[in-house]
C-alpha cells in the first residue's frame, strides 16, 4: 500500500517560445486513477512528461513551477532524475519492449537499482509478471525474445517491466490506443488491478475508457487545465461549456 | 492484359477492358530500359568474375602451381630459377593490416556516433557528421603521402626500424575506414527507436547505463556491418598502403617491419610482367583471392543485416 501522490502547482512548460503547458495545478491521490482528456495538442502529454521529468531529454524545453512528491520538488534543481523515475514509472503508447528476453526485460531495472541476486530477480520476474497477468502466458519462455510477444503481451510486459523497480506513481501515455479491444480489455482490467497499489495517472483520446477507468477527470484544452473533479461528475455534468462539447463530440 | 486487348472486339466500346496504347508502350518502354540496365550490370560482373578466375586460375591449370603452395608458400619469387609462388605473406599482410586497421577505427568510429547522436545530437549530426564524411572523400594517395611524411618518421623515432611497414600501414587505413564506420554507425544509433531509451531512461537508468545495455546491444549487428564494410575497404586499398608498407615479400617478426599486402604486390609488379607468363598469372591468382575475400565479406554483411532485421 502506498500513500504518495502527486500535487502540482503552477507547472508551465515552454518548447522554445510556445507556451505548451500553462500554469496548471492539479492534485493526483493514491490509489486513484486520474485520467488527463482533451484534443491533440493540448498539451496533456506535454504535462504527463515533465512529471517524471522525461521533457529533459529532448532539448529546448523550459519547466516552471512545482511538482510535489513526498515532500520533494521535482523540479529543484537538487533532485537526481535517475532516482526521481525510479519511484514515477512510465508507459508508451506503442510498446517499446527492449531487444532481449522477457525475463532480461523485467530484470533491468531491478539490477540497475542494485538487486544482483538471481533467486532475488527471479522472484520479481514472477511476481511484476503475474501482477502484469502476463505470467500464465509467459512462463514457459522467459528467457525467449520479448519481441515475439503480441502487441497487447508487450504492452503488458512493459506495464510489468514499470513496476519491477517498485515505483509510486505510474504514468501512463495512451497506453492502449494501439493495440485490439480485447488487449485493450485487459490493459483496462490491469489498471483497475493496479490502482489498488500505485496511483496512476493515464492520458487517453477514448472517452469510454476514461469513463471506465479513471477515478477523477482532468480536461485540458489549449495548454489550460479547464476543468477537473470526479469522473463522474465531469462526464454526467460538466461545469464548463468546453469539457461538455469535448466529451459530447462536438469538438476536438 | 495483353490478350484481352487482342480479343477485344473492335465494334463493342469496352472502356475499361482494353489498355490504351500509351499505357502500352510506356509501360514496355519502362520494362524493356530497366531490363536492359540489370543485364548489363549482370554480364560485367560475370564477365569480371570469369576473366580474373580464368587467368587466376591457370597458374594452377597451366604453369602447374598446386593451390596449397600458392597458399602456403612463404618465398616468392616469381622470376627466380625455380620460380616460386607462394604467397601466404601477402594474405597476412592483407589480413594484419586490415585487421589492425578496424581495431583502431572501430572503437574509434563508433564512440565518435555515440558522441554525436547520443550526447549532443544537434551539432553533432549538422556539422560534425558532414565533416567526418568529408575524410571519406580525400584520394588515397593523399592518405599515403600524410602517412609517409606524418607517421612514418613518427614511428621511426618512437619504435625501432625503419618507420615504414605493418603499423603504418595500419595507421593509414584505419584513418581512411574511419569514416565508412562512423557514418554507418551513426545512421544506426540515430536509426533506434526514441522508445527504447526513454522506456530505459524512466526505469532510472542512468545514460551511460542507457547506452552501453540498451543502445550498443540493440545496434550491435548495424555496427559490425560497418566495420565489416570498413574492413573490406581496408582489405582492397592498395596505394596508400603500399606507399607506407615496405613492400617485402615477406612476413614481417614485429608491427614496425615492412610487409606486403596482395593489393600492393598487384600494383607494384603488374606492369612489369608479360601477358600469360607464370609471373602474370600468379598475379591474377592474387586478385582472385581479392575477389574471393570480397565476396566473403559482402555475405559477412548481408548476414549481419539479416540478423538486425529480427
Amino acid at each position: 500500500m502506498q500513500n504518495t501522490g502527486l500535487s502540482v502547482k503552477n507547472l508551465s512548460v515552454f518548447y522554445g517560445e510556445k507556451e505548451a503547458v500553462k500554469s496548471v495545478s492539479l492534485e493526483f491521490s493514491p490509489r486513484q486513477v486520474t485520467a488527463l482528456i482533451g484534443p491533440s495538442g493540448c498539451g496533456k502529454s506535454t504535462f504527463l512528461r515533465s512529471l517524471n521529468r522525461m521533457n529533459d531529454t529532448i532539448g529546448g524545453v523550459k519547466t516552471t513551477g512545482e511538482i510535489w512528491i513526498d515532500g520533494h520538488n521535482i523540479n529543484d534543481s537538487g533532485v537526481d532524475v535517475v532516482l526521481l523515475r525510479q519511484q514515477i514509472g512510465m508507459v508508451w503508447q506503442r510498446p517499446n519492449p527492449f531487444h532481449k528476453s522477457i525475463y532480461e526485460n523485467i530484470a533491468f531495472g531491478p539490477r540497475y537499482h542494485g538487486i544482483r541476486s538471481k533467486r532475488e530477480l527471479d522472484g520479481i520476474v514472477e511476481d511484476c509478471l503475474r501482477r502484469a497477468a502476463l505470467w500464465e502466458e509467459t512462463k514457459d519462455r522467459l528467457h525467449k525474445s520479448a519481441l515475439a510477444l503480441s502487441g497487447g503481451q508487450q504492452q503488458r510486459l512493459c506495464i510489468a517491466r514499470s513496476i519491477a523497480v517498485k515505483p509510486k506513481i505510474i504514468l501512463m501515455d495512451e497506453p492502449a490506443s494501439a493495440l485490439d479491444p480485447v488487449s485493450t480489455a485487459k490493459i483496462e482490467e490491469l489498471i483497475s488491478e493496479l490502482k489498488k497499489e500505485y496511483c496512476i495517472i493515464i492520458v487517453t483520446h477514448n472517452m469510454h475508457q476514461a469513463a471506465r477507468v479513471s477515478d477523477r477527470t482532468a480536461f485540458f484544452y489549449m495548454g489550460k487545465l479547464i476543468e477537473t473533479g470526479e469522473t463522474d461528475q465531469i462526464f454526467t455534468n460538466p461545469v464548463e461549456k468546453s469539457t461538455d462539447d469535448y466529451i459530447s463530440g462536438r469538438f476536438g | 492484359m495483353d490478350q484481352w486487348a487482342v480479343k477485344q472486339d473492335g465494334n463493342k466500346p469496352n472502356l475499361i477492358r482494353k489498355p490504351s496504347k500509351q499505357h502500352i508502350r510506356e509501360e514496355w518502354v519502362g520494362r524493356v530500359y530497366t531490363a536492359l540496365c540489370i543485364l548489363f550490370l549482370i554480364v560485367t560482373i560475370i564477365a569480371i568474375v570469369y576473366f580474373v578466375a580464368s587467368r587466376g586460375l591457370s597458374t594452377f591449370i597451366k604453369n602447374g602451381v598446386s593451390i596449397g603452395d600458392l597458399l602456403t608458400g612463404l618465398k616468392w619469387a616469381p622470376e627466380g630459377e625455380p620460380a616460386l609462388f607462394g604467397a601466404l605473406p601477402f594474405i597476412f599482410g592483407s589480413f594484419s593490416t586490415s585487421l589492425l586497421a578496424a581495431l583502431i577505427a572501430a572503437p574509434l568510429g563508433c564512440c565518435a556516433a555515440i558522441f554525436m547522436t547520443q550526447i549532443m545530437p544537434g551539432a553533432g549530426r549538422r556539422y560534425m557528421q558532414p565533416v567526418i564524411e568529408l575524410l571519406a572523400g580525400i584520394p588515397s594517395v593523399v592518405y599515403g603521402f600524410v602517412g609517409l611524411s606524418v607517421i612514418v618518421p613518427m614511428l621511426r623515432n618512437i619504435f625501432p626500424g625503419q618507420g615504414i611497414g605493418l603499423a603504418a600501414g595500419a595507421l593509414v587505413l584505419s584513418v581512411m575506414i574511419l569514416p565508412t564506420i562512423t557514418t554507418i554507425a551513426t545512421d544506426a544509433l540515430a536509426a533506434l527507436p526514441s522508445g527504447l531509451k526513454e522506456g530505459s531512461f524512466a526505469l532510472g537508468a542512468t545514460r551511460w547505463q542507457t547506452i552501453y545495455r540498451i543502445v550498443l546491444p540493440t545496434t550491435l549487428p548495424a555496427l559490425l556491418t560497418g566495420v565489416v564494410l570498413g574492413m573490406s575497404r581496408a582489405f582492397g586499398e592498395a596505394l596508400a598502403v603500399q606507399m607506407v608498407i615496405g613492400n617485402a615479400p615477406h612476413i614481417p617478426r614485429s608491427l614496425f617491419e615492412s610487409t606486403s599486402t596482395l593489393t600492393s604486390v598487384i600494383t607494384l609488379s603488374m606492369g612489369n610482367t608479360i601477358t600469360g607468363s607464370a609471373h602474370n598469372n600468379a598475379l591474377w591468382s592474387l586478385a582472385l583471392i581479392l575477389l574471393a575475400m570480397t565476396f566473403i565479406f559482402v555475405f559477412i554483411v548481408r548476414f549481419l543485416e539479416r540478423r538486425n532485421k529480427r
